[in-house]
C-alpha cells in the first residue's frame, strides 16, 4: 500500500478533571489512504468525536492534552507543528463537518463571508474571487440558486441546505482530508442519503481521505471502505467493510450491529447490548467491555485483552474472538 | 431589507404620538396636582396682591377654564415646540433647555462611547483568558468600579488629573475667553469632556466589562466557535470577529437603559464638573421650584430617551441578521 493520507499511530487523550485524570483516547491507530472512507463507530463517549478533535490539535487544553502518538498527514507530522502551523493545516489540509448544521454555521454572518473566510486565509483570495468561488462551490455542493443563497444567512436555509454549506465551506480548499463528525444525525432520513452522496461523490471527484464518524451502521454498510470500531476510548475491531458485516468477531461489534444470533443453535443471545458505557472514573477490570459481555469469562475480568492482528488491516481486542480463530 | 427598515423606522415614530401625548399628560396632571397655580405664585412674589388681581391672571393665563379645555391648548402649544414661560428667568422654557441640550447631548454620546467600547474591549479580553491573572485583574477591578460612587470618582478624577497632575482642566466645557473657533475649539471641548465623561461612563464600563465577559464566555461555547476553530482561524480573529458580534446584543439592551440612566446621572457629574447642561439646568430648577422648566426638561428627556431606544432597536436589526423589523 502506498503512503496513507493519513497515518495515526499510537494516539493517547487525556483529560484531567477534578475526579482525577480521564483517558478519552487510548492508544488509537489507523490509517485512511486516497479516496478511502474509513468509519469511525461506537456509541457516545467512545471518543470518537475527541480523537477526530485530537488530528486537528482541537482538544481544549486544559483540560485536554495529547499526551502520546503520531499523526501524519501525507508524511508530515502535525503534532509537533507550532500553533501557527497547525493553524494553516485546519481548514486547507484538513476539514472538518459536524453534527447539527444549525449550530455549527455563525447566524450573524452571510454565506458569502463565511466561505470566503476560509478562502482569504488559505488562498489570499480578493473579495470579487472569493464571491465568484464561494457561487461556484454552493453549485458544486448543489445548492439551487447560488448567487442568491450565497447573500443569505444561515437561518434563511433548511437544515440539509446548511449542511451542503458545510461542505462547501470545507471543500474550499480542496483538503486531503475531510473528517465528517456524525455529518447526517441531525438531518431528516431523505435528506441524509442526499447529503452522503454528495461527500462520496465528491471524495471520488477531489481524491480526498474522508474519516466518517458515525454510530449508524447503516451509514457504514453504504458509504465506508474500512471500519474502525472504538470502544471506551479503545479500538476493538477494525476490518473492511465485508469483514466487518460478514465476519465481525468483537462480541461489541455484533452487539452494535444488534445481530440476532452470534453462533448457529445459540438463539437469540444479543438484541441490544445491555447495559451502558462505564463512567470513565469507574474503569472496569479487565477489559472493558466485560460487564455487558455476554461471553465474558474469568480472564476477561482480569486481564486485558490486546488487540490481535490477523491480516493486514485486520484487528480484534478480544480473548474469545482470537481463540476461536486461531 | 432596507425598504423594511424604512417602513420600520416610519411606524416606530407613529407609535411615538401616543407616548408622547402620554407624558405630555403625565407632565399636565403634574403640573396640577401642586398645591396653588402659576398665578397664586406670581401674585404671592408680587407680595401684595389682590384676590381680584390673581383672577385676573387666572384669566389672562386660562387657568379658569375647564381642565380638558387646558389641556387640549398645552397640547397645542407643544405641538409648536411651546413648552410656556421659565416664570423664575422670564425666558421661554425650549430657548433655556435648546441651549443646554448639546452639552448634555455630547456628554452623553462621549459616556456611551467610552463605556461600551472600554466596556466590550476588556470583557473580551478578559474572557479570552478566563482563570488567568488578566481575567482576574479585570474582573476585580470592573467590582470596585462598579462600587464606586460616581460623584466621588469624579471629585478623585479631579484631585489626581487637574490637581496633581495638572493635564486636564477640572470643569467647565471650554476655556474662558480663549476664544478659539474651528479644530482648536473642537479640541478644547474634547479636552473639557474627558474627565466628566470617564466619570459618567465608568460606572457602566464595568457592568459591560462584566456582561461582556458572562456573554463571550456563552458563546464560545457553541458550535460554530468549533467550526471557526477548524477553518483555521487564530483565537484573536475568532474571538474579535465571530465571538463578538454574537456577545453583543446583551450590551446593546443595556445601552439602551443606560441612556436612561445617563440623564439622570448627568446632572450630579455635570453638577461636580460645572458642564453647562440639562443637569445643571434640572439643579437650577430644582432649587428654585422653577416648575414649568422642570416639566420641560422632563418632556425633552422623554423623548430623547424614546429617540435613542429606537437607534438601539436598529442597531439590533444590524446587529443580527435573525432579528427582522415588522
Amino acid at each position: 500500500m502506498s503512503q496513507p493520507v493519513l497515518d495515526v499511530q499510537g494516539l493517547s487523550v487525556n483529560f484531567r478533571t477534578s475526579h482525577g485524570v480521564v483517558n478519552a483516547v487510548e492508544d488509537l491507530s489507523f490509517q485512511i489512504g486516497e479516496g478511502e472512507t474509513v468509519a469511525i463507530v461506537g456509541e457516545s463517549g467512545s471518543g470518537k468525536s475527541t480523537a477526530a478533535l485530537a488530528l486537528l490539535r482541537l482538544i481544549p487544553d486544559p483540560p485536554g492534552k495529547i499526551v502520546s502518538g503520531s499523526v501524519r498527514l501525507d508524511g508530515t507530522e502535525l503534532l509537533t507543528l507550532s500553533e501557527s502551523e497547525i493553524r494553516h493545516i485546519r481548514g486547507f489540509k484538513i476539514a472538518m463537518i459536524f453534527q447539527d448544521p444549525m449550530m455549527a454555521l455563525n447566524p450573524v454572518y452571510t454565506i458569502e463571508r463565511q466561505i470566503g473566510e476560509v478562502l482569504q486565509l488559505h488562498l489570499g483570495m480578493s473579495r470579487r474571487e472569493r464571491l465568484l468561488e464561494a457561487i461556484e462551490l454552493l453549485r458544486l455542493v448543489g445548492v439551487p440558486a447560488p448567487e442568491e443563497r450565497v447573500q443569505q444567512y444561515p437561518h434563511n436555509l433548511s437544515g440539509g441546505m446548511r449542511q451542503r454549506v458545510m461542505i462547501a465551506m470545507a471543500l474550499a480548499c480542496r483538503p486531503r482530508l475531510l473528517i465528517a463528525d456524525e455529518p447526517t444525525t441531525a438531518l431528516d432520513v431523505t435528506v441524509q442519503a442526499q447529503v452522503l452522496d454528495l461527500i462520496q461523490g465528491l471524495k471520488d471527484k477531489f481524491g480526498m481521505a474522508v474519516m466518517l464518524i458515525t454510530h449508524d451502521l447503516g451509514i457504514v454498510a453504504e458509504t465506508a471502505d474500512r471500519v474502525v470500531v472504538m470502544y471506551t476510548g479503545r479500538k476493538v475491531e477494525e476490518g473492511s467493510v465485508t469483514e466487518i458485516f460478514d465476519d465481525l468477531r468483537h462480541p461489541y461489534t455484533r452487539g452494535l450491529l444488534g445481530a440476532a444470533k452470534w453462533e448457529e443453535g445459540d438463539g437469540d443471545m444479543l438484541r441490544e447490548i445491555p447495559g451502558t458505557v462505564p463512567s470513565p472514573f469507574d474503569m472496569p477490570t479487565g477489559c472493558s467491555f466485560q460487564p455487558r459481555c455476554p461471553l465474558a469469562e474469568a480472564r476477561c475480568l482480569s486481564d486485558r485483552p490486546g488487540l490481535e492482528t490477523f491480516a493486514p488491516g485486520r484487528e480484534v481486542r478480544c480473548f474469545i474472538a482470537g481463540e476461536a480463530r486461531s | 431589507m432596507r425598504k423594511a427598515t424604512g417602513v420600520f423606522i416610519l411606524r416606530r415614530m407613529l407609535q411615538l404620538i401616543p407616548v408622547v401625548i402620554a407624558i405630555a399628560a403625565l407632565n399636565f396632571l403634574l403640573l396640577h396636582m401642586t398645591p396653588g397655580d402659576a398665578a397664586d405664585i406670581l401674585a404671592g412674589q408680587m407680595g401684595h396682591a389682590t384676590v381680584e388681581f390673581t383672577q385676573q391672571l387666572r384669566q389672562e393665563f386660562g387657568l379658569d377654564r375647564p381642565l380638558y379645555e387646558q389641556f387640549a391648548i398645552y397640547l397645542g402649544k407643544l405641538l409648536t415646540f411651546d413648552l410656556g414661560m421659565s416664570h423664575i428667568q422670564q425666558t421661554p422654557v425650549i430657548e433655556l433647555i435648546l441651549g443646554r441640550l448639546p452639552a448634555t447631548l455630547i456628554l452623553m454620546v462621549a459616556a456611551i462611547t467610552i463605556s461600551v467600547v472600554l466596556g466590550v474591549i476588556l470583557g473580551v479580553s478578559a474572557a479570552r483568558r478566563q482563570g488567568t491573572i488578566t481575567d482576574n485583574l479585570i474582573s476585580v477591578t470592573a467590582l470596585i468600579v462598579y462600587a464606586t460612587p460616581a460623584f466621588w470618582l469624579g471629585l478623585m478624577l479631579i484631585v489626581l488629573f487637574s490637581i496633581i497632575l495638572d493635564i486636564l482642566p477640572s470643569g467647565g466645557m471650554m476655556q474662558v475667553g480663549a476664544g478659539l473657533t474651528g479644530i482648536d475649539h473642537v479640541l478644547d471641548v474634547a479636552r473639557h469632556l474627558i474627565l466628566p465623561a470617564t466619570t459618567l461612563g465608568l460606572f457602566y464600563v464595568a457592568i459591560y466589562t462584566r456582561l461582556m465577559r458572562a456573554s463571550m464566555l456563552e458563546v464560545y461555547g457553541l458550535d460554530f466557535i468549533v467550526t471557526a476553530r477548524a477553518k483555521g482561524l487564530s483565537e484573536g480573529q475568532i474571538a474579535w470577529t465571530h465571538a463578538m458580534r454574537n456577545a453583543l446584543l446583551p450590551v446593546i439592551t443595556l445601552a439602551g437603559v443606560q441612556i436612561g440612566h445617563l440623564l439622570g446621572g448627568s446632572i450630579l457629574i455635570e453638577t461636580v464638573f460645572g458642564w453647562p447642561g440639562l443637569g445643571r439646568l434640572v439643579f437650577d430648577a430644582l432649587l428654585q421650584r422653577d416648575l414649568n422648566l422642570l416639566l420641560g426638561i422632563l418632556f425633552i428627556s422623554s423623548v430623547v430617551v424614546i429617540l435613542a431606544n429606537l437607534v438601539v432597536d436598529l442597531l439590533y436589526g444590524l446587529l443580527d441578521p435573525r432579528i427582522v423589523h415588522k
